[in-house]
């Protein structure tokens, strides 16, 4: 079953992701993909470019990581430790798509898995990887079998393994599927789980880059940052970075897609900064009879954003400044008839629920995030409820944990208190009542 | 306590002392070994195959019985407590039986707002059974399972390995027919 692509005609020089995604929808094989300048870029790079000068093309290019961070990826190359004395270390592809409302990487991974492994061995040989894992979570069953199937295609024709493509440099890559977990895909966490170990993220400096999977040098990138490396090298960073002309700084094109109660739910590849009202547009706009309250710009860890904000463009820095963030751009909408207080549970259930434990604003804050918000849903919150969870996401924010997960978890909590504090008054019944005063039990909730 | 018990909650109690005696019969098929020694080539360390070596033996049994914890240890070379770390952590290795087809359902926000919320009842209706339950025939367990990454076709839930979405909660029981 096929993510939905919205139509839109496409070529290589505007659609660098998606020109090759067939009308049948089925895999694009290694024939195929190479009639189409496919494992050229590979062969360019390890003919003409030495890793600095390849790295230096990327960090011109202003590929931000896709995943959601939105750190350049050319930086974080650039920032891999390398030389004399340093073994070789590993690329890992973040393919773990947890966040909640995003479905672009296996669109990426079903259909184009040759461009997915052309990126990784460009990664690799930026970064001096000896190999490179596919990380994929373990419900994405087509993907994993098309993957495991392009690996082979690709091994036999001597584009992966000893002398890739002829050429002075071995890469290999192995695809290794996951057995659940949100928190995999924060970058230390999922090197914990490559390793074999319980997916606790691990604290940073080092940086993966200094010392990762097994103490030595790993770079984690996501899917789409890695589809965009072939196109770069290929033609250029003055052309990628012209695709999103002066709609942004950010370079290149993004996945961009929207799901919730619009007519065609879907995804599109359009130049970076594109408008949620165009992403909607495509999408048919909100189902009749149902009008757009608030969206989520880019998963379940983005904040609140209101139909005022529809025309900003989508990239990192714009959506930053309104409040929330680009995470993986692809949006939800929530209608007028749909309760923000009951979303917001949902969202800390699920964040709650995937907590690994291991730092205690997260491991406690959380559930008792939900129980509060549990009953202000049945209408049954007590006075200073709303306050408490100021407090809570305040608690939860930036620089108090390991890894992003209870800062990601704040941010719609934030946001949805600031745009709709009326519905979470509305919840409270017991105005003469004290707030919750103690913390909640663990596994109470 | 005797290390021979069959009761569940003692043998586990039992492992955590003597992790080279298995609490019951269980023996790693020459395939599953097979499977596990392959999968240890491609990594660093042996330890790193320990979730690939759970799904290996979950995947014909259905489920990781307590003995498959020490299996899995002795073929890996790391301390039982470490493998059973693991196989509690991930949700999709399961440490008690399972029915036949799991129905995975996707309870995350795009699903949510796209009615989850009846589908789940829908299910729980049908079945009987609430999430982390199996019906008494064996036949489903019912669970709840991050974003599948399929919000343009939501509510959406695997069972086994087929996706399914958008479902409406209309056509749960014929849905279920589907697998016997």
């Amino acid at each position: 079953m096929s993510s939905r692509l919205f139509h839109t005609s496409r070529n290589p020089e505007t659609h660098p992701l998606t020109f090759r995604v067939r009308d049948d929808r089925a895999p694009v094989g290694l024939e195929e993909y190479q009639d189409t300048r496919g494992y050229e870029a590979v062969r360019n790079m390890l003919r003409d470019l030495s890793p600095d000068e390849l790295i230096e093309r990327m960090k011109a290019a202003n590929v931000r990581g896709r995943g959601g961070g939105g750190f350049s990826a050319g930086m974080k190359w650039s920032l891999t430790m390398k030389g004399e004395g340093v073994p070789r270390g590993y690329i890992v592809c973040n393919a773990d798509e947890m966040e909640p409302g995003t479905f672009k990487d296996r669109l990426l991974m079903e259909e184009l898995p040759h461009l997915l492994i052309e990126g990784m061995i460009i990664a690799g040989y930026a970064n001096n990887a000896r190999l490179g894992y596919i990380f994929l979570r373990g419900e994405y069953v087509e993907a994993a079998h098309r993957i495991e199937q392009a690996l082979q295609e690709a091994r036999a024709a001597g584009i992966l393994g000893p002398k890739v493509c002829g050429y002075d440099f071995d890469f290999d890559i192995y695809l290794h599927t996951g057995a659940g977990r949100y928190i995999c895909g924060e970058e230390t966490a999922l090197i914990n789980s490559l390793e074999g170990r319980r997916a606790n993220p691990r604290s940073k400096p080092p940086f993966p880059g200094q010392s990762g999977a097994w103490g030595k040098p790993t770079v984690v990138n996501n899917v789409e940052t890695l589809c965009n490396g072939p196109a770069i090298v290929l033609r250029g960073a003055d052309w990628y970075q012209s695709l999103s002309g002066e709609r942004s700084n950010d370079g290149g094109t993004k996945l961009y897609g929207v799901s919730g109660k619009v007519k065609e739910p879907g995804l599109v590849e359009l130049p970076m900064g594109a408008s949620a009202r165009e992403i909607i547009d495509m999408a048919g706009g909100m189902r009749d009879g149902l009008e757009l309250k608030a969206w989520l710009p880019g998963g379940g860890s983005t904040g609140f954003l209101l139909p005022e904000h529809l025309d900003l463009t989508m990239d990192f820095d714009t959506i930053g400044k309104a409040g929330s963030r680009l995470g993986t751009g692809l949006l939800a909408v929530i209608a007028d008839n749909q309760s923000i207080v009951s979303l917001t549970r949902n969202l800390e259930d699920f964040f709650a629920r995937e907590s690994c434990g291991w730092c205690t604003p997260c491991r406690d804050g959380l559930p008792w995030t939900a129980r509060i918000l549990h009953s202000l849903e049945k209408g049954e919150g007590e006075n200073g409820d709303i306050e408490m969870l100021e407090s809570l996401a305040s608690d939860l924010g930036p620089g108090k944990t390991f890894c992003a997960h209870a800062p990601g978890a704040a941010m719609p909590l934030q946001t949805a208190l600031k745009h709709f504090r009326a519905e979470f008054e509305a919840g409270i019944s017991h105005p003469q009542r004290e707030a919750h005063a103690e913390p909640i039990p663990v596994g109470s909730v | 306590m005797e290390p021979s018990t069959r009761d569940a909650s003692a043998s586990s109690s039992y492992s955590l002392i003597a992790s080279d005696q298995y609490p019951d019969d269980f023996v790693l098929s020459d395939e599953e070994r097979e499977a596990i020694e392959q999968e240890k080539g491609h990594f660093e360390n042996p330890r790193a195959a320990s979730i690939e070596a759970l799904k290996i033996v979950q995947k014909r049994r259905g489920w990781v019985p307590d003995g498959a914890i020490y299996a899995i240890s002795n073929v890996l070379g790391i301390p039982s407590s470490d493998v059973e770390g693991v196989a509690t952590f991930y949700s999709l290795i399961f440490r008690q039986p399972v029915g036949r087809h799991v129905i995975l359902i996707c309870d995350s926000s795009s699903c949510f707002l796209t009615d989850y919320e009846q589908l789940r009842d829908a299910f729980t209706r049908e079945l009987g059974i609430g999430f982390g339950q199996t019906t008494e025939d064996n036949r489903f367990t019912l669970l709840p399972v991050c974003c599948l990454g399929a919000c343009d076709r939501g509510p959406a839930l695997m069972i086994d390995e087929d996706l399914h979405g958008p479902v409406d909660p209309g056509d749960v029981a014929s849905l279920l027919e589907q697998y016997a």
